[in-house]
């Protein structure tokens, strides 16, 4: 039963390292750009949600906090393109990777100034309550968790398979000029993939505060979920959600069967093992280019 | 106005492009030799300090502005320079011998690292050194007895044919090691960009593409580009080392590695200047920090991530409006003087350009 335990706690966090590396493969898709602050997203969207819906702060209740938080974050996202990253347009991935970065120091400072740096909670109904399948004992949180991100993953990759408008997002990812060409507006199509990444954000943050504390240091998180993103391949959002289960899963059993001082090491060791034998993720989206 | 004629392929690849530049660089060494004379005790260490992140961030740029790779691992560098150093010090090596080869062995290395690295494109490089970086810090306390975990090192005083150095006793002497390890490195560098291999550097940062339709062999190229990252790295690290006094695993993290490449953005990319440019901003930003808070607020009231916060803001607006950063800014200034009064606004303009994928599906 403890495996059980492990690894249903281990997926519930795998769920949200998923969440966090979708908006990442989101990004990715649609813009050819890595949003290195999405972690610090997360964190910020998960403290938009804390002050509107936590008693010391705005006190509203959780179904209207959370739906405007989101909305908040989808905005929030829209804006950061508007006025940064569109201001780099066609410039290398390298100058996005290290505006990005910068980013997320200056999230993390602000989230820190308005809210503090104590660990807090999100007081919601899926932080109390626990389900029981006989003898496994589970989280509300964690099965919200679960089932929310799968939920997600497969309407948004509906979304980029089925609909003109994501259609439209990969072609404009692929080739900028071709994209205008087929009258593709390129500059709407980033706006609205950032927005898209921000309510992802805020999704991951709301789950992953009422699972455990939050503070400004948990954009942090997004490194393991680059290992998610790599493990899956960059550009497929199946991939992002299963890496992400992996990584989630290897934590909790790497610290229960491995001598500690190693088991850190594992999520990150498995990232390099990836990059070095299959560069590409297990999912790969990506030939090699010819010449 | 100068106007320069250049006669011979020689005259286009001179260390100093005329006697003009040739007076004003003698100028600023003699200006850096005689500046333990004209600042005190604290100052002089704030330069030495800017000296040593000057030569971290040459060795970055290699990398990043020469080479095109980014690396957000370097810190991981500077700390296998730092151990190596002290490791060989404390096993009896003269330090004239431990500390070149503490920047070879670093070099090595970081080859040894590059070979699966270079395979690598833009983004998973970067996320790989990420992993690197973070790793580093897990490894130095698994490697307890040659480290000493989370305890650290000490470094002891330097001793150079019975000559000390002590970092804090004696400030100048220390001031003038890091001096001479700067002039070297700078020349190496410059000398370096002057050779094919530096050639074939920028043939790679430009386009991979017409780099191998030249006969580049690009993995080669960027491992050795990567090597010798490593090595002036190494080398900046046992500096810092000495330079902390004590160093432990948390002390190269990975915000060191992010600092290094913010600083190498901010000097401006692919430029000798902009290293030092940057490393001069990364010294100070802390102090006039404390500064400017002191006058508005009045009391000392900490404010955690103020300093990476501010710098982060920096660095937006830098590649929002300025991205050949504070080089650049001055190249464009100096060249409004010289030109004057010739110079038009649209000189720097930049070619608008598109992005195409790597990806084929």
């Amino acid at each position: 039963m403890e495996f059980l335990q492990l690894l249903v706690s281990g997926l519930a966090n795998g769920c949200v390292y998923g969440l966090i590396a979708l908006g990442f493969v989101l990004i990715y898709k649609a813009t050819e750009a890595v949003n290195f602050a999405q972690g610090d997203f997360m964190m910020f969207g998960a403290f938009v949600a804390l002050g509107l819906n936590n008693a010391e702060y705005m006190g509203l209740p959780f179904w209207v906090a959370a739906p405007l938080s989101i909305a908040i974050m989808a905005l929030f996202g829209y804006l950061i393109n508007y006025f940064i990253i569109r201001h780099l347009f066609g410039q290398s991935q390298t100058a996005v990777v290290i505006l990005t970065i910068a980013l997320g120091f200056v999230l993390r400072f602000v989230a820190g100034v308005i809210w503090g740096h104590q660990p807090q909670t999100l007081v919601s109904p899926l932080s109390v309550g626990d389900l029981r399948f006989g003898s496994v004992v589970l989280g509300l949180a964690d099965v919200a968790i679960i089932v929310t991100t799968v939920l997600l993953t497969f309407f948004l990759y509906q979304f980029f398979q089925r609909t003109k408008l994501g259609l439209a997002m990969q072609a404009a990812s692929q080739n900028q000029m071709a994209a205008y060409y087929m009258g593709i507006p390129v500059k709407r199509m980033q706006g609205l993939i950032w927005g898209l990444a921000g309510a992802v954000a805020a999704v991951a943050g709301i789950l992953f505060a009422s699972k455990g504390a939050i503070d400004p240091n948990a954009g942090l998180l997004g490194i393991k979920a680059f290992a998610a993103a790599v493990i899956g391949g960059f550009g497929s959002l199946p991939g992002a959600l299963v890496g992400g289960l992996i990584v989630g899963v290897i934590e909790p059993f790497a610290s229960r069967y491995m001598a500690p001082g190693y088991s850190q090491i594992a999520p990150y060791a498995l990232l390099l093992f990836v990059l070095v034998f299959r560069p590409h993720g297990l999912f790969s989206q990506i030939r090699i280019k010819k010449v | 106005m100068r106007i320069q004629f250049k006669t011979s392929y020689e005259d286009d690849i001179r260390l100093f492009k005329d006697r003009w530049s040739l007076g004003v660089y003698a100028a600023l060494i003699a200006l850096a030799i005689a500046l333990p004379y004209l600042l005190d005790d604290f100052y002089l260490g704030e330069v030495t300090n800017v000296l040593i992140w000057a030569i971290a961030g040459l060795g970055l740029m290699l990398l990043t502005g020469q080479t095109g790779q980014a690396s957000l691992g370097h810190a991981a560098f500077l700390a296998i320079g730092a151990y190596l150093n002290i490791i060989m010090i404390e096993a009896g090596v003269p330090f004239i011998i431990a500390f070149p080869l503490a920047g070879i062995l670093t070099g090595i290395i970081g080859t040894i690292i590059a070979i699966p690295a270079v395979r690598m494109h833009g983004i998973y490089l970067a996320i790989a050194t990420i992993a690197l970086s973070v790793l580093a810090d897990d490894i130095i306390i698994l490697l307890d007895p040659w480290t000493g975990g989370v305890n650290g090192k000490f470094p002891p005083a330097i001793d150079i044919f019975g000559f000390e150095i002590e970092r804090w006793t004696m400030p100048g002497r220390f001031y003038y090691l890091v001096l001479i390890v700067t002039i070297i490195c700078t020349l190496f560098y410059r000398n370096l960009l002057r050779s094919p291999l530096g050639r074939a550097f920028a043939a790679v940062r430009d386009s991979e593409v017409s780099a191998t339709a030249m006969g580049i062999h690009i993995t080669r190229t960027k491992a050795a580009s990567f090597g010798i990252s490593c090595g002036i790295t190494g080398l900046a690290g046992s500096l810092m080392g000495y330079y902390a006094g004590a160093f432990n695993n948390e002390t190269f993290s990975l915000v060191i590695s992010i600092t290094l490449l913010m600083m190498i953005v901010i000097g401006g990319l692919g430029s000798i200047h902009g290293a030092f440019f940057g490393a001069i901003v990364v010294a100070f930003l802390p102090q006039a920090l404390s500064i400017a808070k002191d006058s508005f607020s009045g009391a000392t009231v900490a404010i955690p991530g103020l300093e990476t916060g501010v710098f982060g803001l920096i660095l937006i607006l830098f590649i929002m409006f300025e991205p050949m950063g504070i080089y650049g800014r001055w190249m464009k200034i100096r060249i409004w003087f010289e030109l004057f009064p010739f110079a038009r606004k649209d000189m720097f303009k930049r070619q608008k350009s598109y992005l195409k994928t790597e990806r084929l599906r």
